[in-house]
């Protein structure tokens, strides 16, 4: 199948349809959510909270012998704030690092979660089968309740986004000053961490407890490229977050064998990378070429500066000068003395150079501008 | 000098693991000063704003602005945080952040606008920033962030201003513009209360300080405590400084 056969089939297609609608949704909450992470400077957050996780799906599994995709997210989320919970009060009441308490309680919760995967595996129950699918995640297993789901708590999310907008952003900003002026920053905080391991959870059926923090990161971190608003931010980062679940739901539904979740997270790191490379404000390429461009541009007018106080000392602004002379002047070369002439601040004869009255008028306010300072 | 008392701190004892930061503070400014706190490093003086102001939990001591507890008294009080504290590549504009000290009287839930909007372009006129209230912040200048900070307090039309360093990493120009600000706002009756760092300016911007290192040394007008007795008590060597007596 090809991806314009998918778009065709994805009118038809009620699984296809099922499975974009929720990767799209999925990319979309992810991303709103993974801006507050990444302003927070809580990247790594998602990754322990999704990790985390892992053991509360098994254990939902083993008290309810069920493989009911909601109970055992129930379990995801209750063990996934539990992590939180413990990595809050790592580096409140120890001297240790928010960097040290996610590593300990990533590793602690996943370990015990993956012990607890084997141990399922080798019982004679032959429902166990499939629960690994929460490592890597397998999009082909969303059903439309698990879509109608998640778009009930995007729903919630964007509420509650839009009611408390302010103060989020004065929080996320300056988290003492917010204080200062009365608000409750522990309810906020929470409210907000909240959400966030609530839509890593929603994302766990998905793209799996391994790549989850990609799709909270990646779009996030695209999107700031391209804004200096924290509005636009939430709102550029959604979209690319639904883009990227819409695109490698494609991309995977069209070739075999190739998984959804890594798919999608591959499409979001392609985001990440051409943001960080073309943004006009604080992409790479751009800022290069504003850099050489304005040294470029230095060097021109250091050059006719240099003329100037050369051409000053002759009654006539115009009279020729030996290009020689310039020789010794650090920045000079032929190209840059016709580029001179191209602005029509010079002109050459053989082997000399006069000022025009327009370089020498340019020159005098380059002069005076700067002998001003 | 009227005599009423901005800020009373009893018994402020405030310690982050063992040894304690501030030890038994007892503290009173009067209504209408200007005042230093002056004292080395690690002697406690963002703290003692802080703690002052709830963002850190003292052990033991009590606060009252005005003769009523602090939490009661919030909307009186401002707070210019160190600029250091945040970070500059958060993306808003330079008005937005002004913005953002209107949000106390507004409380939970209710949005700026037009008179809370008109109020923080005002704030940035004052501070000789409003040519720039469009600019992202990160590409505002040292002393330009800090006048962002500072408008962003005035805007809150505070009784009691606390500034924790707002001359720190600004140049000559913009360091007498905030003086300059300040001592407009002692004049209309505010209180002030700044961490300072550099001794030499105490006499010639500030009329009361307080002698901070660990435990309250000194507190009164310049004119009378600020000498080498109590300069030598703070930084526990001999120092000299030139003091127009």
């Amino acid at each position: 199948m090809s991806i314009t056969d998918y778009f065709t089939l994805l009118w038809h297609d009620y699984t296809l349809r099922t499975i974009t609608m929720g990767t799209a949704v999925l990319g979309a909450i992810c991303g709103m959510l993974g801006s507050f992470a990444v302003l927070r400077k809580q990247s790594l957050l998602g990754d322990a909270i999704s990790h985390a996780a892992l053991p509360g799906i098994a254990i939902a599994f083993l008290i309810t012998g069920a493989k009911d995709t909601h109970i055992l997210m129930l379990g995801a989320l209750v063990a996934g704030l539990i992590g939180t919970f413990w990595i809050r009060g790592i580096t409140s009441k120890t001297h240790l690092k928010s960097d040290t308490a996610l590593g300990l309680i990533l590793s602690l919760f996943f370990g015990f979660g993956m012990l607890l995967l084997t141990y399922i595996q080798k019982q004679p129950n032959a429902n166990q089968a499939g629960l690994d699918k929460y490592l890597f995640g397998q999009a082909a297993t969303l059903v439309e309740s698990d879509v109608f789901l998640m778009i009930g708590v995007t729903g919630v999310c964007l509420v509650i986004l839009l009611l408390f907008w302010k103060e989020f952003k004065i929080m996320l900003f300056d988290m003492d000053y917010t204080k200062t002026l009365g608000f409750n920053v522990r309810f906020i905080d929470t409210l907000i961490t909240f959400f966030i391991v609530l839509a890593i959870v929603l994302g766990l059926q998905t793209v799996g407890v391994v790549l989850m923090s990609a799709m909270l990161l990646a779009p996030a971190a695209a999107a700031r490229q391209w804004t200096n608003s924290l509005g636009v931010m939430v709102i550029v980062a959604a979209i690319i977050g639904a883009l990227a679940g819409v695109f490698g739901t494609a991309i995977s539904a069209s070739q075999d064998n190739l998984s959804t979740g890594p798919v999608i997270v591959l499409v979001a790191a392609v985001f990440v990378l051409f943001s960080f490379i073309f943004s006009p404000g604080r992409g790479i390429l751009f800022r290069e070429i504003r850099f050489r461009k304005n040294r470029n541009d230095l060097q021109l007018k250091k050059t006719l500066q240099f003329m100037f106080g050369i051409a000053k000392t002759h009654e006539n602004i115009s009279h020729p000068h030996a290009i020689r002379i310039l020789n010794n002047f650090h920045g000079f070369s032929k190209s840059s003395l016709q580029k001179m002439e191209e602005k029509n601040w010079i002109q050459l004869k053989r082997n000399e150079w006069s000022l025009t009255k327009e370089g020498y008028e340019e020159a005098k306010n380059l002069y005076n501008q700067q002998s001003n300072e | 000098m009227n005599e009423k008392l901005a800020i009373q701190v009893d018994d402020l004892t405030v310690a982050y693991n063992y040894k304690p930061v501030l030890w038994d503070i007892d503290l009173e400014v009067p209504e209408g000063v200007l005042m230093a706190i002056v004292g080395p490093n690690g002697a406690g003086k963002s703290t003692l704003i802080k703690s002052i102001l709830g963002i850190i939990k003292p052990i033991a001591g009590s606060v009252s602005i005005f003769g009523k507890p602090y939490e009661k008294q919030r909307k009186l009080v401002a707070y210019v945080p160190q600029k250091g504290s945040v970070d500059w590549d958060f993306p808003t504009t330079a008005a937005d952040v002004v913005l953002m000290g209107t949000y106390g009287s507004l409380g939970w839930i209710k949005r700026p606008g037009q008179k809370e909007k008109k109020a923080a372009l005002e704030a940035l006129e004052k501070v000789g920033m409003l040519s720039f209230k469009n600019r992202q912040i990160s590409q505002l200048s040292g002393g330009q962030q800090q006048r962002i900070f500072l408008a962003r307090a005035l805007v809150q039309d505070a009784s009691i201003y606390f500034m924790d360093e707002p001359f720190q990493g600004v140049d000559a120009t913009t360091e007498i513009a905030i003086i300059n600000i300040l001592k407009e706002l002692r004049k209309a009756g505010k209180t002030l209360v700044v961490v300072h760092h550099d001794l030499q300016t105490v006499p010639e911007y500030f009329d009361w300080v307080t002698f901070l290192n660990v435990k309250k040394i000194a507190t009164g007008p310049v004119k009378d405590i600020f000498n080498d007795d109590n300069l030598t008590k703070t930084y526990g060597i001999n120092y000299k400084v030139a003091v127009n007596k």
